[in-house]
């Protein structure tokens, strides 16, 4: 029975180990998107624009859009 | 470049869902959580419309003036992202959004209301781009990748428009012309202000 007490006590007690730790210290800065995914994920960027080259990356999403969500620049 | 802005062509959608299962799946939006939804105004009678509804990155956002532990950022882009480090879960931001934007998970740190979730534009969050902590807190960063938002993408008719506001407000514009009608963007002067329709924005100042 006190084991039984002793591990229900245990179990309450460690509970809290499982949560993540929080790093709250108010709003961290971002770093932009025109800065590109570097490391492991960079195979996923899309290609014709270079990393870090903010121009590129805006032109890069505008012929995005325009290409691929205006059917009127292949249609007329 | 002019913010990012969404804009959903209601002549256009067809209330298929394709937006909100893209979005659950680029980003693994946990259950119970719908960044994204159709919603259907006169559902069932002739001439219903429908339109994708997400956090549409307000101008001057409520969720921003009402948060009590700042956790809300603006992008260089206009986008409205937060932190989720820093909420709290206490779900303000959810009574101030006029479109419903934050959600909050059922199995979360604080048990009933988890910390907010929301769209992010597929921009994710303040981790670095791309990293797995990203991924786990907010989802892909499809713009970092050059891409734009996986709702807007996969839109089956276009209905849904996402990207750079000056282009997407160009190719509606260029729609609405061609066909005649359907000029209404329902919830575009609440999030990005009334002066948005046909003025141009002054010098410098994004729009």
């Amino acid at each position: 029975m006190k084991r039984l007490v002793l591990a229900g006590a245990v179990a309450i007690l460690l509970a809290a180990c499982g949560d993540k730790q929080q790093t709250a210290a108010g709003v961290k800065s971002d770093v932009p998107a025109f800065q590109s995914v570097t490391g492991a994920g960079s195979s996923y960027n899309a290609p014709g624009w270079k990393a870090g080259d903010k121009t590129a990356w805006e032109l890069q999403l505008k012929t995005r859009l325009q290409n691929g969500q205006n059917e009127y620049n292949r249609v007329k | 470049m002019a913010r990012m802005k969404f804009v959903c062509d209601a002549e256009r959608c067809i209330e298929c869902n394709g937006c909100v299962t893209a979005c659950k799946n680029e980003n693994e939006v946990p259950w119970g959580v719908n960044r994204r939804r159709v919603v259907t105004l006169n559902d069932g009678v002739p001439g219903e419309k429908s339109i994708s509804v997400a956090c549409v990155h307000c101008r001057n956002a409520p969720c921003v003036a009402v948060c009590p532990v700042n956790c809300f950022y603006h992008t260089a882009e206009g986008l409205v992202l937060h932190d989720k480090d820093v909420c709290i879960g206490c779900g303000y931001c959810s009574y101030a959004c006029p479109f419903g934007a934050p959600q909050f998970p059922s199995q979360g740190t604080f048990g009933v209301r988890g910390k907010m979730d929301k769209c992010t534009f597929c921009a994710g969050g303040p981790e670095a781009n791309g990293s797995q902590a990203e991924f786990e807190k907010y989802g892909r960063n499809r713009l970092a990748e050059g891409k734009l938002p996986a709702c807007a993408e996969m839109c089956s008719t276009k209905a849904l428009l996402a990207g750079d506001g000056d282009v997407v407000a160009d190719i509606f514009r260029n729609r609405v012309v061609q066909r005649g009608k359907g000029a209404e963007v329902w919830g575009w002067g609440t999030a990005y202000g009334s002066k948005q329709a046909g003025q141009p924005p002054a010098s410098g100042v994004k729009s």
